[in-house]
């Protein structure tokens, strides 16, 4: 009986998984996302919009800033990423997306321990995530 | 009203104040305008250092408030700063993302955020904070802009009305928790003690969950003052383990509406990385003057701070001059 405490005070095996990719990813992605914003403020990369014309485009609405500065929504920064204000697109995106990653991840531990439930609910989340990440759901102001 | 008295009072509405006074704003009708020749005034430097500023007291606040980041960064900075919603909005999940991203690998590890109770309830949170963010980005923003405010006061009176429960009782665990196995086991520190904990009311929980979710996603808020709550008071899990896996649920449920305010445009690294760097040191300062703040006081002065800036967001939306 005590012995079975001791397992259940300790965190879970996925749980565990888990935590370590999440843990990796945060430190990946705000690592290169302070890299990057460096590499933006400091000049060295120039940018899309110019940094002293940024404040002509941040009181307006998301549809007349696209509209005014051309700036393709969805998944275009890709294509512009040798701009100083895209690059910073890399560590956001990891950001966002680690945790896709960690309920890919837990599914091999979960399915190995016959919890098909939560196998099947893990990677629910994962195609939801997945779905709203892609931009199939709608790109662009309102 | 003695001097002392006198001087707490004025301690308590500084920040207040100072966000009325320092910050321009314009009516409904002249805020794009106003926001553009605010925002253009200063060097784009100055924005950067005052929103760092800004959100590093934020930080500090939220920590010794026990509020999330996010809760505060919307409707302040909505309200007192020329940047449009959509940004702030955009902005504010992914400063509140960022902060779950780094307690949550921890509270994982310690066992006190609980993946089996995340995972169901974060399924629901975040498919309906798609349909918020979604929702959120179609309305006209001064309709936006009013809900918003009438949310942050709803949570200022659920923040001065909700109770907590360190280890609610829990007769029997439901029929739904049961089968999902949602249960565990954590060590009580101050008590020494080892606390067996189940839920109950899953059903009930997991539907608050739908509304939760669809307001993180519509106004960008993380939703930490609501997770809580519902897991604590409605489903019954222990306050540690409610609001440690209420953490860890943000990084689920604003992952999913921030990709949907990024792939429509809404994220600015200008307003992005220094909001998200003040937060974040805030936070550790926070963490470490708690042990010599008064929370109670501070507590009382996030309220009073959520309370005007809601008001402001209300009136903001309905084009009536506020200070």
């Amino acid at each position: 009986m005590a012995q079975e405490s001791q397992i259940q005070l300790e965190a879970s095996e996925e749980q565990l998984v888990y935590a370590k990719i999440l843990e990796k990813g945060m430190l990946v992605g705000l690592g290169i996302l302070f890299i990057t914003f460096a590499l933006y403020a400091f000049g060295i990369m120039k940018p899309y919009i110019p940094l002293n014309e940024i404040s002509r485009y941040w009181g307006t609405n998301v549809t007349e800033y696209l509209h005014n500065t051309g700036i393709e929504p969805g998944w275009a920064w890709v294509t512009m990423l040798k701009y100083g204000d895209f690059i910073n697109f890399i560590g956001i995106a990891i950001l966002a997306g680690v945790t896709v990653l960690c309920y890919l991840v837990i599914i091999p531990t979960l399915l190995r321990k016959k919890d098909f439930v939560y196998a099947v609910l893990a990677l629910l989340e994962a195609v939801i995530l997945a779905v709203a990440a892609s931009g199939i759901l709608g790109t662009g102001g309102h | 009203m003695g001097l002392i008295s006198k001087a707490k009072l004025l301690i308590w509405l500084f920040p207040v104040f100072a966000l009325g006074g320092i910050f321009p704003e314009g009516g409904h009708a002249t805020e794009a305008a106003t926001a553009v020749a605010a925002g253009a005034s200063y060097a784009w430097w100055v924005w950067a250092l005052i929103l760092f500023i800004v959100t590093l007291i934020m930080g500090v606040l939220a920590v010794l408030g026990g509020v999330g980041g996010g809760v505060l960064f919307v409707p302040i900075i909505s309200g007192f700063f020329p940047f449009h919603l959509d940004f702030v909005r955009g902005t504010g999940l992914l400063v509140a993302l960022a902060g779950a991203l780094a307690a949550g690998p921890g509270l994982l590890k310690a066992n006190l955020a609980s993946l089996r109770l995340a995972i169901p309830v974060a399924l629901i949170a975040s498919t309906c904070a798609i349909m918020g963010a979604m929702i959120g980005l179609a309305l006209p923003t001064n309709i936006v802009q009013i809900c918003l405010g009438a949310t942050i006061i709803g949570i200022c009176i659920l923040m001065l009305t909700a109770k907590k429960s360190e280890i609610p009782d829990v007769p029997e665990a439901d029929r739904l928790s049961s089968a999902l196995a949602i249960y565990g086991v954590y060590h009580e520190a101050s008590s020494g003690k080892t606390i067996d904990w189940k839920i109950h009311r899953t059903v009930l929980g997991l539907g608050l969950f739908v509304i939760i979710g669809i307001m993180a996603g519509m106004f960008g808020l993380g939703a930490g003052w609501a997770n809580v709550p519902v897991l604590n008071l409605v489903m019954g899990a222990p306050l540690k383990i409610s609001v440690a896996t209420s953490k860890f649920l943000l990084s689920i449920t604003d992952t999913s509406a921030a990709w949907i305010y990024m792939n429509k445009g809404c994220v600015l690294p200008l307003m992005v990385v220094p909001s998200l760097v003040g937060i974040m040191l805030g936070s550790f300062i926070g963490v470490r003057l708690l042990k010599i703040a008064k929370p109670t006081f501070i507590r009382w002065m996030v309220i009073g701070i959520l309370a005007f800036a809601g008001i402001k967001a209300l009136t903001k939306g309905l084009g009536i001059e506020f200070m």
